[in-house]
């Protein structure tokens, strides 16, 4: 279904990707998981052509990502839906106009049957009785489901899930989890999650990749990588301090930098 | 600095800017392209036209009638020096309808609608709507950008003609309810003076390029300011800048290109 192939980028100086491949096979519902900056969510912008890798290539359905002929980046990206870290609802149209946008500006479909998909759709999201409200009247957690109806609205064949869970309550965190494994069990879709929840993203994905500093350090079933003895790996998924990968951003001693002599 | 990096450095800074010219001229080039095929969707520009337009109805008609006030008191001052006190009709129309109109109507409305263009353009770049656009295979420039382009072009000579009208107004109630000036002679000369194509076409023409140069610069500059918050506040002070000098200096040109024979 999406296959990056070799591709590196980065921003100035500072590289994001280094030489990263990956295969995402059509109906799977996979992770890529790993601390923060360490590019998951650059990744799933080369798939969606957001960015331009510096060198390697994306392909979607056996189909290059091309970001400089827009006429087919654009017909590549009705196949795709995106829920973006912080919802990126439009803020001058309601909760239903949001989630019907997408049908007005790619179907022919009669406002009528527009309205009935809408309403599903926030129905499945636990939204049908905020339809008629504003982005400003509704909390972070609910604008965060009203854009998971949104970006399945089209029912696309591959659906990009940045943080879905960040900023959820228990309850939203456990209904969107399943309804993600639904929606994916029910449509066929490939699903890509990106976070950095590993109990969440372990109960519902088929296949997880752990990256940190720009490539994939491991790759695997949840049920693999929770038995991986890989000090990387082990630091992530028990969430140790100490390990292979610092908290702490490469600086000068600290004893140094206050003037303090050891 | 040394001669060499000095030469280095002036002719970087003239290339940098030489490339920003060149992107703004293709920036402007696809709006003026997609500008057409908005027309398609008359709604979108309807309701850009209410908001950029009819919302600045209430400045631009409070700022013509002040101006319509000093211009009568000061010009029948110096009027009645020559005794052409009845000329004030015809003076007030001809300042206002050939530059005192379109010129403060522009810099107003560059201070009122296109400051808020380009921090609603900004702030929805920063909270990452345009992404999500382009993520569902929707350019921004023909959903966002072109509407707006459009309603900025058609609200201008309105929101000019306005000006104007309540300036010639304003003008009125001092020269005539005020003064005492003949209500006959106040009309017959403004009408005996003013020429359809010469004075209110070229002021017409005026408000014109005036639109398209405000409402280019304020979508320009917030299309392409960085997505923080410090970003979005420093493009609109640009906007302001920017389109305020644009306007005199384009006011200039025409000035020069439609009055310098008598």
């Amino acid at each position: 279904m999406v296959s990056i192939q070799d591709v590196t980028f980065g921003y100035d100086s500072r590289v994001v990707l280094s030489h990263v491949s990956l295969d995402f096979p059509r109906g799977r519902l996979i992770a890529i998981m790993g601390s923060s900056g360490c590019g998951k969510t650059t990744l799933l912008r080369l798939i969606g052509g957001v960015v331009t890798p510096q060198s390697g290539r994306i392909l979607f359905s056996g189909a290059a990502v091309d970001t400089s002929d827009r006429v087919a980046l654009y017909a590549l990206r009705r196949k795709m839906g995106m829920l973006f870290q912080f919802g990126a609802l439009f803020t001058d149209l309601s909760v239903f106009d949001n989630v019907a946008f997408p049908l007005r500006e790619h179907s022919d479909l009669a406002e009528s049957m527009i309205r009935d998909i809408v309403l599903l759709k926030l129905d499945s999201v636990g939204l049908r009785g905020a339809a008629a409200l504003g982005i400003a009247q509704i909390s972070g957690g609910m604008a965060r489901r009203v854009a998971l109806a949104r970006a399945v609205a089209l029912d696309p064949e591959i659906i990009m899930y940045d943080e879905p869970f960040t900023g959820l309550d228990p309850i939203s965190l456990g209904v969107t989890a399943n309804l993600i494994r639904r929606l994916n069990d029910a449509t066929g879709a490939t699903s890509l999650i990106v976070s950095h929840d590993v109990e969440e993203c372990f109960q519902i994905c088929d296949y997880a990749y752990l990256m940190s500093a720009g490539r994939v350090i491991a790759h695997g079933t949840p049920e693999a990588l929770k038995a991986s003895e890989e000090p990387e790996v082990r630091q992530f998924i028990r969430g140790e301090p100490d390990g292979p990968v610092k908290f702490h951003y490469p600086a000068a001693p600290i004893a140094r930098e206050l003037g303090i002599s050891a | 600095m040394n001669p060499l990096d000095l030469a280095a450095a002036l002719g970087r800074g003239i290339i940098d800017r030489l490339a920003v010219l060149g992107h703004a001229a293709l920036f402007f080039a696809d709006l003026a392209r997609h500008m057409f095929s908005s027309l398609r969707r008359p709604q979108l520009t309807v309701t850009q036209v209410h908001a950029i337009g009819n919302r600045s109805l209430v400045i631009i008609a409070a700022s013509g009638a002040a101006v319509g006030l000093v211009l009568a008191l000061q010009g029948y001052l110096t009027l009645s020096r020559y005794g052409q006190a009845e000329s004030l009709g015809l003076l007030v129309a001809l300042a206002l309808a050939r530059e005192l109109g379109p010129v403060i109507t522009a810099l107003l409305y560059a201070g009122r609608a296109g400051t808020s263009l380009t921090a609603e353009i900004g702030l929805m770049k920063a909270g990452e709507q345009l992404v999500a656009m382009e993520m569902m295979a929707v350019d921004p420039r023909v959903r966002v950008l072109a509407p707006r382009f459009l309603a900025g072009i058609l609200s201008m000579p309105l929101l000019g003609a306005v000006f104007s009208a309540v300036g010639i107004l304003a003008a009125y109630v001092v020269g005539v309810w005020m003064i005492g000036i003949d209500e006959g002679q106040f009309w017959s000369q403004m009408q005996d003076g003013v020429d359809v194509f010469d004075d209110i076409g070229n002021g017409v023409i005026k408000t014109v390029v005036f639109g398209i140069a405000t409402t280019f610069i304020a979508l320009y500059v917030g299309y392409e300011s960085k997505a923080t918050p410090e970003g979005v506040a420093l493009a609109t002070t640009r906007t302001v800048v920017i389109s305020s000098l644009s306007v005199l200096f384009l006011d200039f040109i025409l000035t020069a290109l439609m009055f310098s024979s008598p």
